[in-house]
């Protein structure tokens, strides 16, 4: 088994996925510096940077732009680049839909309708999918622009990472949906082109809702019904990106059961959907080559050597709380490895520092890039 | 101002894989330990407190899970159809809403409802005379709330439905939802944050939106998975001379119990950088070093959570 440099040898998007809290936005950086180390010009996208990464990348204030990474600071850590760069840039959802409805918007009184719209407004941060879907929007846009030779995207936090796959299916059912199609007649709200029943329907939500919510709310269904078809057609550009064997998709996880349990089930449906799999990233994981067994003498032998039997015998309790973690870990990732079949599971260790900077970084990335899990194995038990 | 489990209503909230389900439920545990009638609400239909308890999903229902505890799982789906059975006296008047294709794809596609009609289900369950027949009547609500970011939109959305309904039957409602959430007395938020350098800046900023931003009152931070400091710094440099001259599982002892001061010394620092960068009072939970955290390791961090 190979590590992500060769596993994304030729690849132009890399989309890290996973749910949140297992160290995805961190794991993007990483591999989006590995392969600026190798002579890339990469870009990672991230939705919510960590303040202390950003700021040691010299990257204090990161906007809806990529800003580069100074390559001073890959030299002062002895990184050799080879001609790569590194740039960074965070997602801005809501400027970035403002974009997309300014492009899409067939005239200049729709695109003001929408933008001024007050549900647009305050709401359309909230509609389901958005933030994924602006997502995957900026990398489509900068794919398209074609000025690097890597795209990282670290996904939005969710609960679940599927939200993320889903979201474009989600906004077209929105923009596509019947609720706009009724509301795009020219009439609005006009009840006599509707059957009895539909305007009977208006008449008991307008008692539930109030008029002016309704107004608005066809306003705002029916400027949007104006973007259907650019909209569509993005949307499925955006789809074959993603399916695009140039791109490649890596799962993020941690070593317990649940997060193990949804790696599993995230890459049934990336295989389900027919989307480029690369492999799985568990992060913080308790190596067993740095916790191996032990006979009943050893507790003897640390008293010897401290010369402290209390010492000793917490040492050992420690130590069977460690190996009950690396045992838990190493059963979770066997289960997880048999799923994948020969797809690539890489492992990086618990890592005794949070990684806050470049030399962390590239801690990671021994990991990440080591050629093998048997070399992951040695590195672990040298480090 | 009441204590946080004195209040009606605890939110549960922070970033994403810090524990909020395990301290959620171990705080109900406690609150249900006081006597108190207290359930748990989940909104990400994530079914955490139905498995923990090794029991068939709850869904829609509120099922008692232990004596004094029960839960509920909120579908947006099931909580606007009971809102507008509420609404609605008129049958004929419901039956054309449910059997209207429109009325679904247009409930489904506007923007914030599915989250309105969560909070409105999480006000109705707390009310002291339920809106339900035969609703039970609860000492206290706890949610576990979606994770920071969707978070704070879930919290704010009963006042962006206020803003945008002008007037009419819908602003009354989002109101009457907002006066609830914002009221210190009834309602207290508990963020739950993880000793690392990010988890301890979102939990900061988190806790800052919240108290200017949305206006709820954050009552308690809980430091949660922290490791215990198991050696003293000479202890760890007599660990360290001792791994140099052993091999094998004595060098491997050593190292694990180095690695452990390290990350505990670590971790003291991020929880002196939280209680400094947070203004609600900090509690600690300890790290379990189980493999999997089930009934009886919540029920014991439940004795740390009042």
């Amino acid at each position: 088994m190979a590590g992500v440099g060769d596993l994304l040898e030729g690849k132009r998007v890399c989309i890290c996925a996973g749910s949140g809290g297992v160290g995805k936005t961190t794991s993007s950086a990483a591999i989006a510096a590995g392969m600026a180390a190798r002579g890339k010009k990469v870009a990672v996208l991230t939705i919510d940077p960590a303040k202390r990464l950003a700021d040691s990348l010299g990257l204090p204030e990161l906007g809806n732009e990529e800003r580069r990474v100074d390559p001073k600071l890959f030299a002062e850590s002895g990184i050799e680049m080879e001609g790569g760069e590194l740039w960074a840039m965070m997602l801005d959802a809501k400027a970035t839909f403002d974009e997309l409805v300014r492009r899409h918007a067939p005239d200049a009184e729709t695109r003001e309708r929408i933008l001024s719209n007050r549900i647009y407004q305050q709401l359309s941060a909230a509609l389901a999918g958005s933030q994924e879907y602006m997502a995957m929007e900026k990398l489509f846009e900068l794919h398209a622009e074609d000025r690097y030779d890597l795209l990282v995207l670290d996904t939005p936090p969710s609960r679940n990472a599927l939200d993320f796959l889903e979201a474009p299916r989600r906004l077209m059912q929105f923009i596509e949906g019947r609720a706009l199609q009724v509301f795009m007649r020219p009439t609005g709200l006009g009840m006599k082109v509707f059957g009895r029943g539909t305007s009977m329907m208006f008449s008991v939500l307008r008692r539930l809702t109030g008029v002016e919510v309704l107004e608005d709310l066809s306003e705002f269904f029916q400027a949007f019904s104006g973007m259907v078809g650019g909209f569509r057609e993005r949307a499925k550009r955006v789809n074959e990106l993603l399916a695009n064997p140039e791109t490649c998709f890596l799962v993020v996880c941690a070593p317990q059961g649940e997060p193990i349990t949804e790696a599993v089930y995230f890459h049934r449906k990336l295989v389900e959907a027919e989307l480029p799999f690369g492999g799985v990233i568990v992060n913080k994981v308790h190596y067993e080559s740095e916790l191996p067994p032990y006979d009943d003498g050893l507790e003897g032998q640390l008293a010897d050597a401290l010369s402290d039997d209390d010492l000793a015998r917490r040492a050992i309790e420690n130590f069977d709380d460690y190996r009950a973690l690396a045992a838990r870990d190493q059963s979770n990732i066997k289960r997880l490895t048999a799923e994948m079949r020969a797809r690539l599971v890489i492992q990086v260790p618990y890592l005794d520092a949070d990684v806050h900077d470049l030399p962390g970084l590239m801690q990671m990335n021994e990991y990440l890039f080591a050629a093998g899990a048997r070399e992951r194995t040695a590195i672990a038990a040298e480090a | 101002m009441p204590d946080l489990l004195d209040k009606r209503l605890v939110i549960v909230t922070g970033k994403g894989g810090v524990g909020k389900s395990t301290v959620a439920l171990a705080m109900g545990l406690a609150a249900a330990a006081e006597g108190r009638r207290t359930i748990v609400c989940e909104v990400s239909s994530q079914e955490h407190t139905s498995q923990v308890f090794n029991r068939a999903e709850v869904g829609f229902h509120e099922v008692e899970m232990a004596e004094n505890l029960w839960a509920i799982s909120i579908d947006p789906d099931q909580a606007m159809r009971e809102y507008l059975l509420l609404q609605l006296r008129v049958r004929a008047m419901r039956d054309l809403l449910f059997r209207s294709r429109i009325f679904t794809y247009m409930a489904a596609a506007t923007p914030g409802l599915r989250e309105l009609v969560t909070i409105g289900k999480i006000w109705e369950v707390a009310l002291p005379d339920r809106k339900v027949k035969k609703g039970r009547e609860y000492d206290l609500v706890i949610v576990d709330a979606p994770a920071t970011g969707h978070g704070i939109a879930f919290l704010q959305t009963p006042r962006t439905f206020a803003n945008v309904a002008r007037v009419g039957p819908i602003k009354a409602q989002a109101e009457a939802l907002e006066t609830f959430l914002v009221n210190h007395r009834k309602t207290g938020v508990a963020i739950v944050a993880l000793p690392e350098e990010m988890p301890v800046n979102e939990t900061a900023s988190l806790e800052h939106t919240l108290t200017e931003d949305v206006g709820v009152s954050v009552d308690r931070v809980y430091m949660n998975a922290l490791y215990p400091e198991r050696f003293s710094k000479p202890e760890t440099e007599r660990l360290e001379s001792a791994s140099q001259n052993g091999n094998g599982a004595l060098r491997a002892a050593c190292r694990a119990a180095i690695r452990e001061s390290r990350r505990a010394a670590s971790q003291r620092e991020q929880l002196a950088r939280l209680t400094e960068l947070v203004s609600a009072p900090v509690r600690t939970l300890p790290f379990v070093f189980k493999p999997e955290i089930g009934v009886d390791e919540i029920r014991e961090l439940s004795g740390e959570i009042g």
